[in-house]
């Protein structure tokens, strides 16, 4: 069926170039039959009315992506410096498109204005000082405005103040998911390196240091409404990128060392779902699942669930196979109920212990795999 | 050099095969980039109708993908990362590395130069063997059991380091890693060539600032080729070290399949330098000679002096200097020092201004032109068209805090395939339609020539434009499939739509295709300087002869832009024309 429907397409672009050129070729009548492949005057004219013609195609084709798809980009953010980075990115982007309307229309009016004819003469016009000056100063007025002004906002996100209150989270990375780590009361992460996971202990948590005792693990991420989050990302196999687009946020994950992100939270999830444009999205978007879905029941398949808006981390550094489903819900809570969820969860020193308590009574089980894995220590000895 | 030319007894394998002249050389390169091509668009294809129609089963997958890569016709995740990163590797160095700058540096140096050949035939000859070679084995690492390379075209470790974490990184990765030590040894056997060649065989006359555009553009490329390819040659040296015999230069605390690995004290980051001081300086040496071909057309086919010849000098140089301090803007989050990020903000910025500095000079060298549209110019046209729509959004990526929400998104897809893909191919096409005559001596077809580029040029955009949006809204790129987060649910129509406009661009490259081949033996016989241009390459002889010139090799009397100059008959005065008697030289 494809192969057929593949031949077809073949065909009738094969009959749509014979067209194509036969228009080219009609074009050519009433010329004095040339017969060199050189464009004479047929040919600038009917290339340069398609120039112009061009240019309206990128005109529409912008407004129409505008209108369609200008509603896609991430809406309200979600963070202190987030407005700053939606501030800038607007400036760019209003600069952006009056330079692109300018010289497109240059570009391609010249082109269809000054299509070659028969004894017209091009004016020898080799150089102007002035007018190289002009757009060498331009653009560099223009640009130091953006880089001043990017430089300052980079510095403020980038760089923290050491005495300010802030809370530590570790973002920990691998194929192909995400965990996190909460400083717990005395606000400092345990040491940890890959080479101390074990059991329970994924992300390699130094069992024995006193800082690590009041960590938390957990699978999804909480944040607390107008608090400094200072992340500190490790990642245990390959390079992963924590991508936390509606915070404006994004630093990558990097085997043996720890980075470092940090922005305040500024909306809770409670608050964004009751954003209207969120709202818009979340309407949308389950119209068009509820389509997929009953087209899925239809083949007797399960319906997909419904959207909700939430937070995300995504992964985006080509990581493996699995890249494309590696996520972490991040949820961002009034300070109270952040509080409360965090409470509820075990500290690790509370869980490491748990975790090796009943190992004495199944001392079989656990055994067996220990000499399996006292073979794999020696194996990689040798190698 | 030699200079009994065309004496010597030809055999079929020393002529076609074996050659050292460097006009064969040109085509040859020109064919073996052609076809490669034509692998790197349609794995392209593939990986788009996996996005356009996730996890879709299709005919075409089972009979170029087989079982093992797509059971049941529907493309294995990992084979999907394989197809993007052998599809970006083939086309940035082989296409339009070896392609563009191979072919047309080893066909217009010499011929535009005035000299009988490149300084080494021999090494020549070897440059464009190492790159077939490297050519095949890259080829051959798509048929490798586990899968060919699929860390991305970039190779970051660990990932491109170990086989556990992705099947690709095993078999796959070494032939990567092979090829392109070779290519390397390839493209530098060319660079220096091509150096030496414009620096010390220039024929009487020919000063520095009476060289065509083209040819400083191949210059200045092969001296930004031959400063930043040999740390790439040692970036993958130490991943063969990393790979192979256990060293930690790139890895460090790895716990990966249940195991802790010995690797300690390297750093991927280091790998990341390494790479982009070529990746980055890459992207001009991919552009810059398309841009070359360009500035070359457009005054031809304009009839008008380039405007501010100087100028655009000093930008090609300003631009490779400045190429080479920018490549940390690919790492602005990479965990970098955060001040690294401000200083490489700021030299990249700068490059906008040589580069706006070009544009404007080729919009003005259209005004009060007498504009001959042949398909080459249309190409050419069109590159300036693509390179200030891709080139304005590098002012969002070249700047650390915006890069933040944008970094490996679809717009960063759509920023580079505008600006040096799509710009560089455009330079490709134009420079095939311009000098085909002086490669095979007959003329391509223009009606077909014209739609060839009116479909791709709408396409282009069609497929490109789009990326912006999908990007701002989030959708990181090198994702199999969008399906695991609802969000993206409503940039599926989009993607389709993509999808829709790259078939289409890419089945109309047939027709190009078509009239290359067709043209080569069947094309109509072309006259000697068939655009009416002033450079030497068109006072040779059609026939191709060793030497390039029958009798002496001609003097040149001025540069080579004098289109429409005022006391001339012709609108055009080839450089080898003597000045007339109180001619003056105006500005340059």
């Amino acid at each position: 069926m494809t192969s057929l429907l593949v031949f077809f397409v073949l065909v009738l672009i094969g009959i749509a170039v014979w067209q194509l050129t036969k228009i080219f070729d009609l074009t050519q009548v009433g010329e004095a039959k040339d017969n060199s492949e050189v464009a004479n005057d047929r040919d600038n004219s009917v290339n340069g009315y398609l120039m112009f013609g061009f240019l309206g195609f990128i005109y529409i084709f912008t407004i129409y992506s505008l209108w369609a798809w200008g509603e896609f980009v991430l809406g309200k953010p979600a963070s202190e410096h987030g407005s700053e980075v939606d501030n800038l990115m607007n400036i760019s982007l209003v600069l952006i498109f009056f330079v692109q309307t300018i010289t497109q229309f240059l570009l391609h009016y010249y082109a269809f204005k000054y299509k070659g004819k028969e004894g017209q003469k091009a004016l020898y016009f080799a150089d102007n000082n002035k007018l190289e000056a002009i757009w060498t100063i331009i653009p560099v007025i223009v640009l130091a405005v953006l880089i001043l002004y990017g430089l300052y906002t980079w510095n403020q996100i980038m760089y923290y103040d050491e005495d300010e209150d802030v809370m530590y989270v570790e973002i920990y990375a691998k194929q192909f998911g995400w965990e996190a780590r909460y400083a717990g009361e005395d606000n400092t992460l345990g040491k940890a390196n890959v080479r101390y996971i074990e059991g329970i202990n994924t992300l390699g948590v130094d069992v024995e240091d006193p800082n690590a005792q009041d960590d938390k693990v957990v699978q999804e991420l909480h944040l607390p409404k107008g608090k400094k989050v200072v992340f500190k990302i490790r990642s245990q196999d390959v390079l992963h990128s924590a991508y936390m687009p509606h915070f404006r946020a994004q630093m990558n994950a990097v085997p043996g060392m720890v980075t470092q992100f940090a922005f305040v939270p500024t909306v809770t999830t409670a608050e964004m779902r009751q954003n209207e444009a969120i709202i818009a999205k979340v309407n949308k978007i389950n119209k068009i699942r509820a389509k997929k879905s009953a087209d899925l029941v239809a083949k007797g398949e399960a319906a997909l669930d419904p959207y909700t808006f939430d937070y995300l981390l995504l992964c985006n550094k080509i990581c493996g196979a699995s890249h494309y489903n590696m996520q972490m819900k991040i949820v961002v809570d009034t300070p109270e109920d952040f509080k409360k969820w965090l409470a509820e969860k075990p500290t690790f020193g509370a869980a490491w212990k748990e975790s090796i308590a009943p190992k004495v009574e199944e001392v079989k089980v656990e055994s067996k795999e220990a000499v399996v894995d006292t073979t794999k220590v020696i194996a990689q000895v040798i190698k | 050099m030699s200079h009994e030319h065309g004496h010597h007894k030809e055999t079929f394998i020393t002529k076609y095969i074996f050659s050292i002249d460097h006009k064969m050389i040109a085509k040859q390169y020109l064919i073996t980039g052609l076809l490669m091509g034509i692998v790197g668009v349609v794995l392209s294809l593939f990986f788009r109708m996996q996005i356009a129609w996730p996890e879709e089963s299709f005919e075409i997958f089972k009979i170029f993908l087989g079982e093992n890569f797509a059971p049941g016709g529907v493309m294995r995740n990992d084979i999907y990362l394989a197809l993007v990163t052998i599809h970006g590797t083939i086309m940035v160095f082989f296409v339009l590395t070896a392609g563009l700058s191979g072919t047309f540096s080893n066909l217009l140096i010499p011929l535009q130069i005035g000299a009988r050949d490149m300084a080494s035939g021999f090494m020549n000859m070897l440059s464009y063997w190492l790159f077939f070679i490297s050519s095949i084995i890259m080829l051959c690492s798509l048929f490798v059991e586990s899968g060919p390379a699929s860390a991305g075209w970039t190779i970051y470790p660990p990932l491109s380091a170990l086989p556990q974490a992705i099947p690709g990184s095993g078999l796959g990765m070494t032939l990567w890693l092979v090829s392109m030590a070779i290519f390397i040894a390839s493209s530098l056997m060319g660079s220096l060539n091509y150096i030496v060649t414009v620096i010390n065989l220039r024929t009487k006359g020919m000063s520095m600032t009476r060289l065509p555009l083209t040819i400083w553009a191949f210059f200045v490329t092969a001296i930004i080729g031959v400063v930043s390819f040999p740390v790439l040659f040692s970036a993958a040296l130490l991943l063969i070290f990393d790979r192979s015999f256990g060293t930690s230069f790139f890895l460090s605390d790895i716990f990966i399949s249940g195991e802790v690995l010995h690797y300690q004290g390297g750093s991927p980051v280091l790998f990341e330098h390494l790479f982009w001081f070529l990746g980055h300086p890459e992207v001009y040496i991919v552009l810059l000679p398309a841009l070359g071909i360009t500035s070359e057309i457009i005054a031809t086919n304009s009839r008008k002096p380039i405007f501010g010849y100087r100028a655009m000098i000093a930008s090609i140089i300003a631009i490779a200097f400045l190429s080479t301090i920018v490549w940390g803007h690919h790492m602005f989050i990479s965990g970098m020092n955060p001040f690294l990020g401000s200083v490489f903000t700021f030299t990249t910025l700068l490059i906008a201004i040589p580069s706006a500095v070009k544009a404007f000079n080729y919009i003005t060298t259209l005004w009060k032109g007498n504009l001959q549209l042949n398909p080459a110019m249309l190409f050419s046209i069109g590159l300036v068209s693509t390179f200030i729509t891709g080139g304005l959004t590098g002012i969002i990526l070249g700047d650390s805090t915006l890069d933040i929400n944008v970094h490996d998104t679809y717009f960063v897809i759509a920023h580079f395939h505008l600006v040096m893909g799509i710009s560089a191919l455009y330079g490709f096409f134009a420079g095939v339609y311009h000098w085909f005559p002086r490669m095979f001596g007959r003329m391509m077809n223009k009606n077909l020539g014209y739609v060839h580029f009116w479909v791709t040029a709408v396409c282009a955009y069609g497929v490109f434009f789009p990326m912006h949006f999908i990007g701002m809204a989030g959708l990181p790129r090198r994702y199999y499939s969008n399906t695991a987060f609802p969000l993206f649910d409503e940039l599926a129509n989009v993607n389709v739509l993509i999808t829709m406009f790259a078939i289409v661009g890419a089945a109309f490259q047939i027709v190009f295709f078509w009239n290359f081949f067709y043209s080569i033996f069947k094309g109509k016989k072309a006259p000697m300087n068939p655009w009416k241009s002033n450079t030497l390459e068109w006072t040779a002889p059609v026939e191709h002869i060793h030497g390039n010139w029958p009798g002496e090799i001609p003097e040149v009397h001025r540069w080579p832009y004098d289109y429409s100059k005022p006391g001339h008959d012709d609108d055009f005065v080839p450089q080898t024309v003597p000045m007339q008697e109180g001619e003056e030289q105006l500005h340059h």
